[in-house]
């Protein structure tokens, strides 16, 4: 565990028990991992690191609305099987003009049908990749609550079996099962049979010690005091009543924004100026301005 | 994928109790999930608590709320195996005094071995079935049955004998052993505190909102708003997951071949582009009129809180309350919080007696010309005009132009048309018109409207 810890330190992805004991189950008990959160947390970020820590290619694939399994899983590369069949319209006349009879022209077209319903005409997406991947992958299905509810169902077989059946060719299954991530933003509630097969991670907003490791870990220009102070002054932001909170993305681009502006302290006048980068809503800002005196204070 | 468990029988059975427990607290365990709980268990092993309760929560807590009992859970549950060694000094010296021919609780008693008693407690607690207990009030039937399993009789039995003898010794350790005897009741009664709290509260919850569904609208205590509300909201979150996503469906495998020979001029009629046929579903689009008048009193907060809950599923949703004329009620359901709304509306058109005729004229005045094959018209009340004009006209023109028109009704169907009620006079125009007179079919009811939708 705390290897696993380190390790994505190592990579830049600094993990609290809970993110690393679940990327250990993964791998151990070969499940995925849905990963549900706020916008921001370190979703997406967690299936990269995880993919550059084991050293496996990552393959993305990003939900939307209408999404199916020719643009996911395969799909038949018609022109090609189309500029083949143009391409041999010539070979095959001639190969079939001393057929004796009907019967036997049929057959030999059958026996070159089959030929253009093969892996070199398949055109395969991501999920395809995946399974297909030599010496494994890591496979990110973002955002996966943007799909359809049929999509999802299509998933199950995929994600419990690692394996997929394509109808003219059977079914091609993982030699080595991916390491497979889904994230979730909540827009609708997922089924709970895509629930059942997957490990559940919530990742939380962060406290202030672990933002501050993470600030240090992707920005380490920023100096200590610096650092402690914009960290505490997004913590304070975040017991507040907005419509968007920040989360740690904004935060670290928050402290990116800082160093550029070669800033040293934390004033009121700067705050504002750059307080578009955390917030992102004009009645959020409005609703902070007159309390970022309050905030800079802090708790103490 | 199949390799076998280790055989660790001790800890298992903690943890199938401890899955138990869960099912109690409302996060679901499915059978499948429990094997995989039980192969994580066996991947991490039981020595380091915080990662055997992360890996156990990965596995089995499928959302924020299922992982925040499942942390209150785990606590309670596993809190009992960490109790403190108590005593050891004072024990040594007692465990000579120990007549040999005492009954084995006496001795542990006697000796302070609290690991042996633990374990004594465990080993009853299985044998009388304490963590079947389901009702809060069997609490000292069950604890009676703990300490009696263990053997509490016999040692009753012994302090009476020792306190007979009259010898100071004697007295001496009858003393100790019923002071012993009481911190044994009071550690059996938190025990099964602690199993009331880990199994019955789903159990009795569940059994009283199976009955609240049911109940008649207008039979409800005001004392069941609270469970009722969660309730309600529950059931509108479970239609609104249902039907939330599924607007567009595509035919698929289906070609247009319109569209295809189209696009297939541009590669000299070869067909380079293949377009398949596609089809989007229509949004749901509702317009809702809901009776908050005298005569439906005691069902009109729940139906407006199924409005409140139902527009929060719905996009289009026009709603309007009405007693003697109908209001939009659209911004406050939009901008308010539930319990806000209920009473803004209540107040602003609530309680006054009916007037059905003049209703329907500003309802039809605003929504009229909106009302398209595509809007379904939902009525809730009870169609008791207080003997003003029906203006069933108005009713016919809206059955016409709107796609279904249903009434829901909380009267039972044998009053309609009794006394000053036109239910039946504008039923002749609905759809449907049911009565409705339960959460459970007023559930249904609204299901079947909003699968309309999808399948048609």
């Amino acid at each position: 565990m705390e290897a696993l810890i380190d390790g994505l330190a190592g990579v830049g992805y600094i993990a609290s028990r809970r993110i690393a004991t679940a990327l250990y189950m993964a791998l151990h008990l070969q499940k995925p991992i849905l990963v549900e959160g706020v916008a921001g947390v370190g979703k997406t970020e967690l299936a990269l690191c995880s993919a550059a820590l084991l050293g496996l290619p990552l393959i993305r694939m990003q939900c939307y609305e209408g999404l199916d399994e020719s643009k996911a899983l395969y799909e038949w590369k018609y022109g090609k099987q189309l500029l083949y069949t143009q391409i041999l319209k010539d070979h095959m006349g001639r190969s079939l003009a001393d057929a004796p009879d009907m019967t036997t022209a049929m057959e030999r077209l059958h026996g070159a049908g089959d030929l253009f319903f093969s892996e070199p005409f398949l055109e395969p997406r991501p999920l395809l990749s995946a399974l297909r991947a030599e010496g494994g992958a890591v496979l990110l299905i973002d955002e996966i609550d943007k799909s359809d509810e049929a999509f999802e169902a299509f998933l199950l077989e995929v994600l419990s079996a690692f394996q997929a059946s394509i109808p003219e060719i059977g079914v091609i299954r993982a030699k080595i099962p991916p390491v497979v991530f889904l994230t979730s933003n909540n827009v609708r509630d997922l089924g709970d049979a895509l629930k059942r097969r997957c490990l559940h991670l919530h990742i939380p907003l962060p406290d202030q010690a672990l933002e501050e490791r993470i600030v240090a870990a992707r920005v380490p220009g920023v100096e200590d005091a610096l650092r402690a102070k914009l960290v505490r002054f997004v913590q304070g932001l975040r017991t507040m009543d907005l419509r968007k909170l920040p989360s740690i993305s904004e935060t670290v681009d928050w402290a990116r924004a800082l160093l550029l502006l070669h800033a040293r302290a934390l004033d009121a006048e700067l705050v504002r100026e750059t307080l578009n980068v955390i917030l992102k809503f004009e009645a959020d800002i409005a609703a902070v301005e007159p309390k970022i005196g309050e905030l800079l204070a802090g708790p103490e | 994928m199949n390799e076998p468990l280790v055989p660790d029988a001790p800890m298992q059975q903690a943890l199938e109790g401890f899955l138990r427990a869960l099912r109690a607290n409302e996060v679901r365990v499915s059978p499948a999930e429990a094997i995989d709980a039980h192969r994580a268990a066996a991947a991490v092993g039981f020595e380091d608590r915080e990662t055997l309760r992360d890996s156990l929560c990965i596995t089995l807590a499928k959302s924020a709320d299922e992982v925040a009992r499942f942390d209150a859970c785990f606590d309670a549950f596993f809190a009992r195996s960490a109790a403190p060694p108590r005593r050891a000094v004072e024990t040594r010296a007692a465990a000579s005094e120990t007549p040999p021919d005492a009954p084995e609780l006496a001795a542990q008693l006697l000796s302070g071995d609290e690991a042996a008693l633990e374990t004594a407690m465990e080993a009853s607690a299985a044998r009388v079935g304490a963590s079947e207990i389901r009702l809060a009030s069997q609490r000292s039937l069950m604890t009676r049955r703990l300490l009696d399993d263990m053997g509490l009789r016999d040692v009753e039995a012994m302090i009476q004998a020792l306190r007979a003898s009259g010898r100071p010794r004697d007295e001496a350790l009858a003393e100790r052993l019923a002071q012993r005897r009481a911190e044994l009741f009071q550690q059996a009664q938190a025990y099964v505190e602690r199993q009331v709290q880990l199994f019955t509260p789903e159990s009795g919850r569940r059994m009283r909102e199976a009955i609240l569904a049911r109940q008649k609208l207008t039979d409800i205590d005001p004392e069941e708003m609270r469970a009722m509300e969660n309730l309600v909201r529950r059931m509108a979150r479970r239609l609104a997951t249902k039907y939330a996503r599924r607007r567009h469906r595509a035919h698929k495998g289906r070609l247009d071949v319109r569209r295809t020979l189209r696009k297939s001029m541009g590669y000299g009629g070869v067909p380079f582009d293949i377009v398949w046929k596609s089809e989007k579903v229509e949004k749901p689009k509702i317009a809702v009129l809901c009776d908050v008048s005298r005569s439906v009193a005691s069902a009109a907060q729940f139906l407006l809180l199924f409005l409140y809950s139902l527009n929060e599923v719905v996009e289009r949703l026009d709603a309007y309350a009405f007693s003697d004329v109908a209001v939009s009620v659209n911004d406050l359901l939009n901008d308010e919080t539930v319990d806000d709304a209920i009473t803004l509306i209540l107040d602003r058109v609530g309680f006054r007696p009916t007037d059905y005729g003049r209703s329907l004229a500003a309802f039809f005045e605003t929504q009229g010309t909106k009302l398209d094959r595509r809007t379904t018209v939902i009525v809730l009340g009870d169609g008791r005009s207080n003997y003003a004009e029906p203006r069933l006209d108005l009713m016919r023109s809206i059955a016409e132009r709107a796609r279904s028109v249903i009434w829901l009704n909380p009267e039972p169907e044998t009053y309609w048309n009794q006394g000053d009620s036109k239910a039946l006079d504008y039923a002749r125009f609905c759809t449907v018109a049911k009565p409705c007179n339960s959460l459970a079919e007023l559930e249904r009811i609204i299901e079947d409207v909003l699968r309309t939708y999808i399948t048609h």
